[in-house]
């Protein structure tokens, strides 16, 4: 196997070796605390530009599944390619085995060409990023990882000074479903399996580019999606959203979508140390006796003091406090920082889309 | 702590504990109990306990406010219930017995009469889950599948109903000894044979839908009274279905499952334990189609269970912790995370690690028992491994069960035919695979045969792959043959029979490539002794050169979150896989390790985690600052919040060095663990380590059978005659010396393993040849085996060869039946004077001799005044928790005080009590089919109890009854071999008969018994079958309600009378009694028509 290793901005290296394409990256390190999904999440479009380290050691057991499309959308990925930039586990399990395998995690990263790193201790490199806050990074592969670290550290550019969302985003209108209801979807880099769990329902889903004017459209109810990066780059859906709040057709969030909600309303986001990326995030519901285990993947939240009036706090994060949804007291708008629609994680919350459609 | 909304609603709860360990119910119910006594304590809810396991720390002082040593029945329970009028009973905390009493103690109307309400789960979901059908109905009202099953009475009714369930089916016949007349039918044609020959064993046939080969997935699901649901673990059985999973090597989280089969199982658990409405924890079992997403529930557990002991472990969640808040009503979001301290409990761990779960087997303790392992539960204990590679985990776990093996690539058996092995699992099956791997069979070949998932195969073979890595290393490695050193520990010979080897590394070529290999190595959970096998090295060897490479291990903790938040925890493991420590090590010099007891096994059981725990917290009293080692998932000793540090870890030389040189501590307690720790003594003090309490030379001087013979001489204290053989003519000459019955052991041994009674020249001819096969190489020990000799024991404790404390018990039973599955007297009752006075001067004089300093133990025969000593371990025994809480003084505490300092002269009384304690043993034989219930010189129960009582029958007929014994009302059947026996039986058969009780017996016992003017009923046994068992003691409509059985010998073979007698009681479930002495007691005590008072053990004993 060729030598490779991850060098952190702050100069600290992690000594490994290649299992992906063998071509050396950069991005912003991350982790996720998650056991299972790694196809999931390596096709989750919110981990563009990132770096992402499995927590959990074993990865690459049951391979990467057979393609699986519905409404000609896969169901087996979220997106239609790789997002991350690299790829960081501990010990990866060259042989693999599952009724739906096709190929192995580091063919199926050699063809997108995604380098990943096995051999590290995953572990203290997460303590690194949760003491630290989340740190740009480069994955060194080959010859390049003879390169000192003091230099790998030096000049890595920070993704999330990029239009990230522009990236991922749609840039045609696709229509899926018959359904009564018309929805449309703003795409900032929706998850397929957002749309799978809309279209249980009677519905018409017109999936748009994220700075798609919607003003003059017909529709029955807007959803926002999850995407990548600082919600504040997106000025013109803001915009756009900002307006919608001023009518009254219902408008669900999700994730990077409860951000450009809470900006929308007035309120502001902040980058979190190092975000929440995993399956097991539990979630209150305020006013209830009802917590959700939810699986989340962001590093911006809401700040709650800077909600206007009408707005409250619909979800808390119990272990830390933060801002887990958001709703207007109209109850027409409302969005969650967490992803009901899960793929990879709990499905505890996927109530969230019947309450939205029964809005509608 | 938490607020909560029932605070002060609860005064006093009563906790029905599990009893004796058996198995399919051992350790983890202690640890579960008492996690929820510390939970109700939090809240100041007194609390109160039943269970007769004396050997428990939830039994202990400090831990519920008061303890009754009574049988968990309902009689016994309603006497508690009726004098302590508690509020509130918790029934999910001691396994299926207190489950089964609890719900006994609700149909009687007795909590009811009481105002006692069952918290947490409510009893219809308890019965929901219990009763088969009803659990069927209630899951099919939400669409959840369970495995299809039909009962049929006919072949005719069988072809008409065979269309509800898909074939492929299993055939099998209703109440039929271990799977007798069952099948496997692939389509009708086969269906045909099947179904003849199963109603040729039974009228009642069940027809099942096979799920042969399909993966076996647990959840752990945790559920509040708001319905907030978590599910805490996922495990995922090595082992398809079809092994039962307290059989089965078990890996947690699951590891080959994709998040679709994760989740998905994830939320059908939630479905489920919402729907049984379930408030506390549950065990959800599935079986998934391993090719398609098809699934069926096999069982939900509403109680903790094994599976949740190891879950709680696995992962750092406290789940009995929990439980027990959230029986009080507590929102499960407000309960705080015991690890971090910080984030809440409603949350499900993230693991950056994986257990490996190991069954541990003794069944080679048992004659006549089938090794083969399938859905019924024969393992007596298990072991945890905790690592970040496969490979890791599993090497670990095959170690720790200390069988004898170095790894994966050792083995000592020889398999004739490997499909067969592993085909058909048996203990040894991991090494059939280790076996076919290294004949070059390929992993899918394996899978194909065993329907093991190719993922795991695939990791054997790693490790397969890497052993001819590491052979291939010497090449590099140039050796010179040494000596044995002088003071080479004996120990280092293996208990498998293998020499360590002796050579050393003179020089090394190509050190990268060592290293590389090495490092490998150790990722992929080699030991230093097994890769020194491999390369003809001696273990200390490698592991100068391991360190020479800088290849160390690094300490990582367990968090519940995968470092996602800090936390300040103590639970801890070392693994290669990692590159940095998560903690620091500080130098403190009040650092003291605590070895543990490692895996229950027959022989090794809770008692020894009672003295750890004992030990680790009496040392935290005096400042010390506590490491306990240990990895047994069943134990309380690895509740982290019992020590400040918890290293989940082997119990190796290796693994404890690595230990003590980070740590550095003042000392380590390696006589408080039972045997495995005492082994290490002599090697760890070679190496420097610090062995606190008696020397380790000393240690060695009480092991070593010909250094502690002649100290027994020097001190002029008689013991057997005894001599170490390695021929059949010298072992014969020996055993006519002395004259027979002759007791032959193999020259190394743990716990009597292998051991037995030789009554004559042919007895000991085919045990030497058979059993031990003896050779210079393999040694035997033979000694004069004494007939009719009383068996006493003394628990003591002594400081610098000054004895301390010590406690005199005498056995019910005479000599020749194992220390372990005697019934014990304490105080003595039948002793004179003049033995005790002997006793004690002998215990004074070995206690000088060895300058022990810390707990011993001796066992002594006494015929007349001759009293010898026939063993003598300086450690904690198994009795020490028994002494300690009927005598009042805490041994385990006392000797460690003993280690440490100075413990002030006090006078202790241990003899003159005004009441009596019996321990008596709980055997398992009914799990283990075909097995002989006989009691012998190797040890066969599974766990004990012990009562007390204001005399000797009282406490005696409770403890009888602590282990499932039924007392008889009317019919007795006698069978009394040896005429002896028969004579010394006569005056107890008159009273027998004079109270009443209706006497049956073969013909031969009943005329001698009524030639003698006793009334036995003569009948002739009907014959020994499979198809109606249960009515071989049925005479006339009349049910037997106790077998007295008296073998002919101990050490009897072949399928006779005897046995089948013995072994029907067993499989019918009549109370069975073996013993001349235990019957005699136990009519004595019949007769004495005693009153079983339900006092508490305070009431007897003023515990200190």
């Amino acid at each position: 196997m060729l030598q490779a290793k991850l060098v952190l901005e702050d100069k600290s290296e992690f000594h490994g070796f290649s299992f992906g394409f063998p071509r050396s990256n950069q991005g912003e390190v991350v982790f996720n605390t998650g056991m299972t999904g790694y196809p999931e999440s390596l096709t989750d479009p919110s981990y563009q530009g990132q770096i992402l380290v499995a927590t959990y050691p074993l990865i690459g057991n049951y391979g990467i599944p057979k393609e699986n499309k519905k409404n000609h959308l896969s169901t087996v990925f979220e997106s239609d390619r790789i997002h991350l930039n690299g790829f960081i586990v501990s010990n990866y399990s060259r042989k693999f085995n599952h009724w739906r395998k096709k190929e192995s995690l580091s063919r199926f990263l050699k063809t997108q060409k995604i380098p990943g790193v096995c051999g590290i201790d995953t572990r203290s490199l997460t303590k690194k990023l949760r003491q630290k806050g989340v740190l740009l990074g480069r994955v060194l592969i080959g010859k390049d990882a003879s390169m000192p670290a003091r230099e790998a550290a030096k000049n890595i550019i920070d993704p999330n000074t990029r239009d990230l969302v522009a990236e991922v985003s749609t840039n045609q209108i696709e229509t899926f479903g018959q359904g009564k209801k018309k929805i449309i979807c703003l795409d900032c880099g929706m998850k397929n399996n957002i749309i799978h769990s809309l279209l249980k329902f009677d519905v018409t889903l017109k999936k748009v580019p994220s700075k798609y004017d919607f003003r003059k459209q017909s529709f029955d109810g807007l959803l926002i999606s999850n995407g990548p990066g600082d919600p504040q780059t997106n000025k013109q859906l803001i915009e756009n959203i900002r307006w919608a709040l001023k009518k009254k057709k219902p408008i669900f969030g999700i994730c990077l979508g409860n951000q450009i909600m809470a900006l929308a309303a007035g309120a502001k986001t902040y980058k979190l140390k190092y975000g929440h990326r995993g399956q097991n995030q539990p979630c209150l519901e305020i006013g209830t006796n009802r917590c959700y285990l939810t699986s989340q993947n962001h590093g911006f939240t809401v700040n709650p003091k800077t909600l206007p009036k009408q707005w409250k706090v619909w979800f808390k994060n119990i272990n830390d406090g933060t801002v887990e949804g958001i709703y207007h007291q109209s109850n027409r708008f409302f969005s969650v920082q967490f992803h009901p629609e899960a793929c990879p994680g709990p499905q505890d919350t996927k109530w969230l889309f019947k309450k939205f459609i029964d809005k509608l | 702590m938490t607020k909560s909304p029932a605070n002060g609603k609860f005064q006093k709860i009563l906790i029905l504990g599990s009893g004796g360990l058996k198995i399919g119910q051992a350790g983890e119910f202690d640890y579960s109990g008492s996690q929820a006594i510390k939970a109700l304590k939090e809240q100041g809810i007194k609390t109160i306990l039943i269970n007769p396991n004396i050997a428990t720390v939830q039994t202990d002082k400090g831990m519920a406010d008061k303890i009754y040593f009574l049988p968990v029945t309902t009689k016994f329970v309603e006497q508690v219930i009726e004098k302590e009028k508690p509020q509130g009973i918790l029934l999910s905390f001691g396994g299926q017995t207190a489950l089964n009493c609890g719900l006994a103690l609700e149909k009687r109307g007795i909590l009811k009469k009481f105002n006692t309400k069952i918290l947490g789960t409510p009893v219809q979901s308890i019965r929901k889950t219990e009763d088969r059908d009803l659990f069927v109905r209630e899951l099919r009202k939400i669409k959840v599948k369970t495995p299809r099953s039909i009962a049929v009475k006919s072949k005719k009714q069988a072809y008409k109903k065979v269309g509800r369930i898909s074939y492929p089916l299993i055939v099998r016949a209703a109440y039929s000894l271990g799977g007798q007349g069952s099948g496997f039918a692939k389509n009708k044609k086969e269906l045909e044979p099947i179904l003849e020959k199963a109603f040729s064993y039974s009228r009642q046939v069940l027809l099942e839908e096979s799920l042969k080969g399909w993966k076996e997935i647990e959840y752990e699901v945790v559920r509040d009274k708001f319905d907030n649901c978590v599910t805490v673990c996922n495990m995922e059985n090595f082992d398809p279905l079809g092994i039962h999973t307290g059989e089965s090597i078990v890996v947690a989280p699951s590891q080959t499952l994709d998040n679709r089969e994760y989740h998905f199982l994830r939320s059908l658990s939630i479905k489920i334990i919402r729907q049984l409405k379930i408030v506390g924890e549950c065990n959800i079992q599935f079986a998934l189609n391993p090719k398609t997403l098809d699934y069926r529930v096999i069982e939900v557990n509403a109680r903790l269970s094994r599976s949740s002991a190891l879950a709680s472990k696995a992962t750092g969640y406290p789940l009995a912790y929990v439980a027990a808040k959230l029986a009080l009503g507590h929102k499960l979001y407000e309960i705080k995370n015991a690890i971090t301290k910080k984030t809440t409990a409603c949350f499900e761990p993230a693991l950056d690690y994986l257990v490996l779960k190991f069954p541990r087997w003794d069944l080679n303790k048992f004659r006549k028992v089938s090794e083969e392992i399938g859905s019924e539960m024969k393992s007596v204990g298990e072991v945890m491994a905790i690592g970040r590679s496969f490979e890791e985990v599993i090497q670990k776990a095959i170690r720790m069960l200390q069988t004898g093996s170095y790894g994966f690539t050792d083995w000592s058996f020889e398999f004739k035919d490997l499909e067969k092995e592993i085909k058909n699992p048996t203990p040894r099956r991991i090494f059939a695979i280790a076996a076919a791997l290294e004949n070059g069979w390929s992993p899918e070949k394996i899978a194909k045969i065993s329907q093991i998932d190719l993922w795991f195969l695939h990791k054997l073979k790693n490790i397969s792959n890497l052993r001819h890595s590491i052979k291939n290393l010497s090449r590099y490695i140039l050796t010179r043959e040494t000596s044995t050193p002088a003071n080479y520990p004996h120990k280092e010979k293996s208990f498998s029979g293998k020499l360590k080897t002796i050579f050393q590394i003179k020089k090394i070529k190509n050190p990268a490539k060592i290293k590389s290999i090495i490092r490998k190595a150790k990722q992929l959970g080699f030991s230093d002794a097994q890769i020194g096998w491999h390369l003809n090295v001696n273990e200390k060897e490698i592991r100068k050169l391991r360190k020479k490479l800088k290849i160390t291990p690094v300490v990582k903790q367990i968090d519940t979150l995968a470092a996602e938040f800090p936390a300040q925890t103590n639970y801890l493991y070392l693994t290669y896989n990692g590159t940095e420590h998560d903690i620091g090590f500080e130098k403190n010099k009040n650092t003291v390790v605590v070895l543990g007891s490692g895996p229950y096994c027959i022989g090794s059981s809770v008692e020894f985690d009672w003295c750890c725990v004992n030990a680790g917290r009496e040392l935290q009293k005096n400042g010390a600052k506590t490491i306990m080692v240990n990895y047994n998932p069943e134990t309380v000793s690895t509740d982290y919040d019992e020590c400040d540090r918890l290293y989940f870890e082997e119990l190796s030389e290796e693994r404890v060095l690595d230990i003590c040189e980070l740590e550095n501590p003042r000392g380590v307690v390696v006589s408080m663990g039972g045997q495995i720790p005492n082994n290490l003594a002599l090697a760890l003090h070679l190496q420097g380590v610090k062995i606190l309490g008696t020397s380790p030379k000393n240690i060695d001087r009480a092991e070593d059978r010909y250094q502690f013979s002649s100290l027994l001489d020097q001190l002029k204290i008689s013991q057997p005659k005894w001599k170490e053989l390695s021929s059949i003519k010298n072992a014969l000459n020996f055993a006519n010396s002395v004259g027979y019955p002759v007791l032959v052991r193999p020259s190394y041994v743990l716990s009597g393993m292998a051991m037995s009674v030789a009554y004559n020249k042919n007895h000991l001819i085919n045990y030497l040849n058979k059993a031990t096969q003896i050779s210079p190489d393999r040694p035997v020990v033979i000694s004069k085996f004494e007939l009719g000799a009383k068996e006493i024991e003394i628990d003591a404790v002594a400081k610098n060869g000054k004895v301390i404390i010590y406690a005199i018990s005498e056995h019910v039973e005479n000599a020749g039946v194992h220390s372990g599955d005697a019934t014990i007297i304490l105080p003595p009752q039948k002793l004179y004077l003049y033995t005790i006075r002997r006793l004690k001067k002998i215990t004074k004089d070995i206690a000088r001799g060895l300058n022990i300093t810390g707990p011993f133990n001796l066992q002594f025969l006494a015929k007349a005044n001759d009293i010898k000593v026939i063993e003598c371990n300086l450690r904690a025994s198994r009795s020490f928790p028994f002494s300690s809480k009927v005598t009042g003084f805490n041994f385990a505490k006392i000797a460690t005080q003993a280690m440490i300092s100075d413990p002030a002269e006090k006078k202790f009384n241990t003899l003159d009590l005004g009441y009596v304690g019996v321990k008596a043993p709980q055997f398992s034989f009914g799990r283990l089919k075909g097995a002989d219930p006989v009691l012998g010189v190797e040890m066969r129960s599974t766990g004990e109890v012990a009562t007390l009582g204001d005399s000797l029958e009282e406490a005696f007929l409770k403890s009888l009854i602590a282990v499932n014994f039924r007392l008889p009302r009317k019919n007795i059947f006698l069978s009394i071999g040896p005429l002896e026996a028969k004579v010394e039986f006569i005056s107890y058969a008159k009273k027998l008969a004079a109270l009443g009780f209706k006497l049956y017996a073969t013909q031969i016992s009943a005329c001698f018994f009524n030639k003698r003017g006793i009334s036995v009923i003569p009948v002739k046994l009907k014959p020994f079958s499979h198809k109606k068992n249960n009515h071989i003691f049925e005479f006339s409509g009349k049910k037997i309600q106790l077998v007295i059985n008296i073998p002919n010998n101990l050490e009897t073979l072949g399928f006779s009378r005897g046995y089948r007698i013995r072994r029907s009681a067993i499989d019918s479930n009549i109370p069975l009694i073996n013993n001349l002495q235990v019957a005699k007691l136990f009519i004595d005590s019949l007769e004495s028509k005693v009153e079983l008072l339900a006092k508490p053990w305070n009431k007897y004993v003023k515990y200190q």
